[in-house]
């Protein structure tokens, strides 16, 4: 038997071979991107299309009402994470722990760098979740975002990710979804059941 | 696939049986067309994103060459291991050897159409691999012996009753529970474990980026995160096709997917792997089977360009009433159906047939390609090399006489007429393909042209 080593490397010549004979003359990128929708109100925007996407918004001050509101909603779970260094009563995440282990967190409250007003997508790098799993594994997912961070449209989301060094990154918009069953929109998948944004003004 | 054998017609006969059954699949397609329809309806600059998503799609199939090289070495770059399978064959020993090298015999899979084009569950488990699919609805069919019917929507062909029987039976549910929260969950604690225990997952590629080597993948469930940062293999599977230039081009296609497939602003998670995680292994099997052929098929090539949203399927007259089996191949459909052809013209003949060509298809799809025209030109080559179905060929003849000469078409029509209204039962038969599953109104006593004449005397006079 050939090893699948070999036939990659012949597969690739004969691919890459096979492309260039039959891709057509060049034909150059349009020069520029097109304008993407701008709100009246980008925070707005966000908020009723992540709400009507299965999120929930809580408005806040300071960080004194996250710690408020986390301690009057979720004061009896002791599974909740963060990597908010700021949010002293919540448990601080461990980036050296195997990721399994994180599949009974309830809550895990991370930061964002921002999001998105068209489709309610919050930006989140590995630096923010410190551990890849951790947004797709929890029960629940918090996010905290200020308000300055919301912005209209992809565009200008990837205008502001720019060439950015990271090592993965995702937008997430809402709690794990699905339809398969008869088009009945089921929250919690595989993911999330809920995601909760707290809006700082 | 059991049913390859039969073609198009065949096979939409059998799912036509079930009036009531088509009418629901048929509704419910149409539905989500709908939910399409106000979604893109909500932007302004709609269409110049379409033109500028198909222009993006023309750079990349012009440069496909330039563009694999450098998504290649950048790629390699990130700590990627990057293959190269020339045919489906190819594709399926690469995952396998993969698979070997870390003597993992379980693996967990989140949706890919192209592993589903290479048949790669069959190959594996025949291989005594075991592999579970992860998307609910790939589990549904999966657990069912079957194969998706909608490239977005894999069992939407499935009521829930049934589904609530099939769970009975493989994941223990109660007998008689058709509720979707209570399946889903279910279904979710069933997969759970598999996350949690299988080390190595494969996903599917959405876009990949040429200037940075990184690649994304879009689901609502989080199934492909959920496999792939918990497993210590990641593999990738793309076809070439998939690449994009820039990572700001990912603005314009994450804009157009979801809102195109579901009426979703954007998917759930759109996550942009770059570097495996460490101590992660992380690899991409670039494949062609077959697409520098169509590469090289000028008037097929735009087909290339798919993102594999499935709005023309969603608004497809035929494939809402026939259901995503009859056309027996992975990626059913209109664009499925410009695609086969490609990769086996004599099996998939039927196939480019199986429309109406009302153009549908080619007004909702995000990147602008031509498919309803596509399907014309395949019906020509399919003629001329010979792959015609028998019947069509001697009835496009027999048609073909009948129009080009005046008197007989007069004549083919009055005696048409005649016969309907005197001896329906001797058209009105199951020999007649035009009345399966059909009804015709009554036949008029007068054809349109003996009409126009007797009124456009009256008028002069």
């Amino acid at each position: 038997m050939i090893g699948t080593k070999k036939i990659s490397m012949a597969a690739r010549d004969k691919i890459l071979s096979a492309v260039k004979e039959n891709q057509p003359a060049g034909v150059a990128l349009p020069a520029e991107i097109v304008d993407a929708i701008v709100y009246e109100d980008a925070a707005l925007q966000f908020i009723k299309v992540f709400e009507g996407i299965g999120g929930q918004v809580v408005l806040v001050n300071a960080w004194k009402d996250i710690d408020d509101f986390l301690r009057n909603n979720f004061a009896g779970q002791s599974k909740n994470i963060t990597s908010i260094p700021g949010l002293r009563q919540v448990k601080q995440l461990d980036a050296s722990v195997d990721p399994h282990s994180l599949a009974d967190i309830q809550l895990a409250i991370l930061p964002v760098s921002f999001a998105v007003a068209e489709n309610g997508a919050a930006w989140l790098t590995e630096e923010m979740m410190q551990i890849r799993g951790l947004p797709f594994i929890c029960q629940q997912l918090v996010i905290v975002l200020n308000k300055r961070d919301i912005l209209h449209n992809m565009q200008q989301a990837y205008d502001k990710i720019g060439t950015a060094d990271y090592a993965f990154g995702v937008f997430i918009a809402g709690p794990s979804k699905t339809a398969d069953i008869e088009q009945s929109l089921v929250l919690g998948a595989h993911g999330p059941k809920s995601m909760i944004a707290f809006i700082i003004e | 696939m059991s049913t390859s054998n039969l073609s198009h017609p065949d096979l939409a006969q059998r799912f036509n049986k079930d009036e009531a059954r088509v009418d629901w699949h048929d509704e419910t397609l149409w539905w989500i067309r709908q939910k399409r329809d106000r979604s893109a309806w909500l932007f302004p600059e709609w269409e110049s994103l379409r033109n500028q998503a198909s222009a993006i799609k023309d750079n990349v199939l012009s440069n496909l060459h330039e563009h694999l090289l450098q998504f290649e070495s950048n790629a390699q770059s990130n700590g990627v291991i990057i293959h190269w399978a020339a045919d489906a064959e190819e594709h399926n020993a690469i995952v396998h050897s993969i698979l070997k090298k870390h003597s993992v015999d379980k693996i967990v899979k989140s949706k890919s159409m192209l592993t589903e084009e290479c048949g790669l569950n069959d190959y594996l488990s025949q291989r005594n691999i075991d592999v579970i699919d992860t998307d609910l609805g790939e589990r549904i069919v999966q657990l069912a012996g079957e194969h998706p019917s909608h490239i977005v929507l894999p069992c939407i062909h499935w009521k829930k009753e049934e589904i609530g029987e099939l769970f009975h039976e493989h994941l223990g549910t109660p007998k008689g529970n058709a509720d979707p929260v209570f399946l889903t969950h279910a279904a979710r604690e069933h997969l759970r474990e598999k996350f949690l225990t299988r080390k190595a997952a494969i996903t599917g590629v959405n876009f990949a980026v040429a200037e940075t080597g990184e690649f994304v993948v879009c689901t609502n469930e989080g199934n492909a995160d959920m496999g792939a940062h918990l497993a210590d293999v990641h593999i990738a599977c793309m076809g070439i096709e998939k690449l994009i230039p820039q990572r700001k081009h990912l603005g314009i296609f994450l804009r157009l997917l979801a809102r195109s497939a579901t009426g979703q602003p954007i998917t759930t998670y759109s996550s942009h792997f770059v570097k495996p995680q460490p101590g992660q292994e992380m690899h991409i099997v670039l494949v062609d089977n077959g697409r520098s052929r169509q590469l090289g098929r000028e008037e097929f090539r735009n087909s290339l360009k798919c993102i594999r949203c499935g709005a023309c399927m969603n608004t497809c007259p035929v494939y809402r009433r026939s259901g995503g089996h009859s056309y027996h191949t992975a990626i059913a459909g209109p664009i499925g159906s410009i695609l086969a052809p490609n990769l086996d013209m004599k099996k998939y003949a039927d196939l480019p047939f199986a429309s109406t060509l009302c153009g549908s298809c080619t007004n909702v799809c995000p990147v602008k390609i031509n498919i309803h025209e596509q399907l014309y030109q395949w019906r020509q080559v399919i003629v001329q090399e010979g792959y015609s179905p028998a019947a069509k060929t001697v009835a496009m003849k027999a048609m073909a006489v009948t129009l080009s000469k005046p008197k007989l078409f007069s004549f083919a029509g009055k005696a048409g007429r005649w016969m309907i209204r005197n001896f329906p039962f001797l058209v009105n038969n199951r020999m007649n393909p035009w009345y399966k599953q059909r009804e015709l109104p009554e036949a008029p006593r007068e054809s349109f042209g003996d009409w126009y004449k007797k009124n456009q005397h009256g008028r002069k006079g």
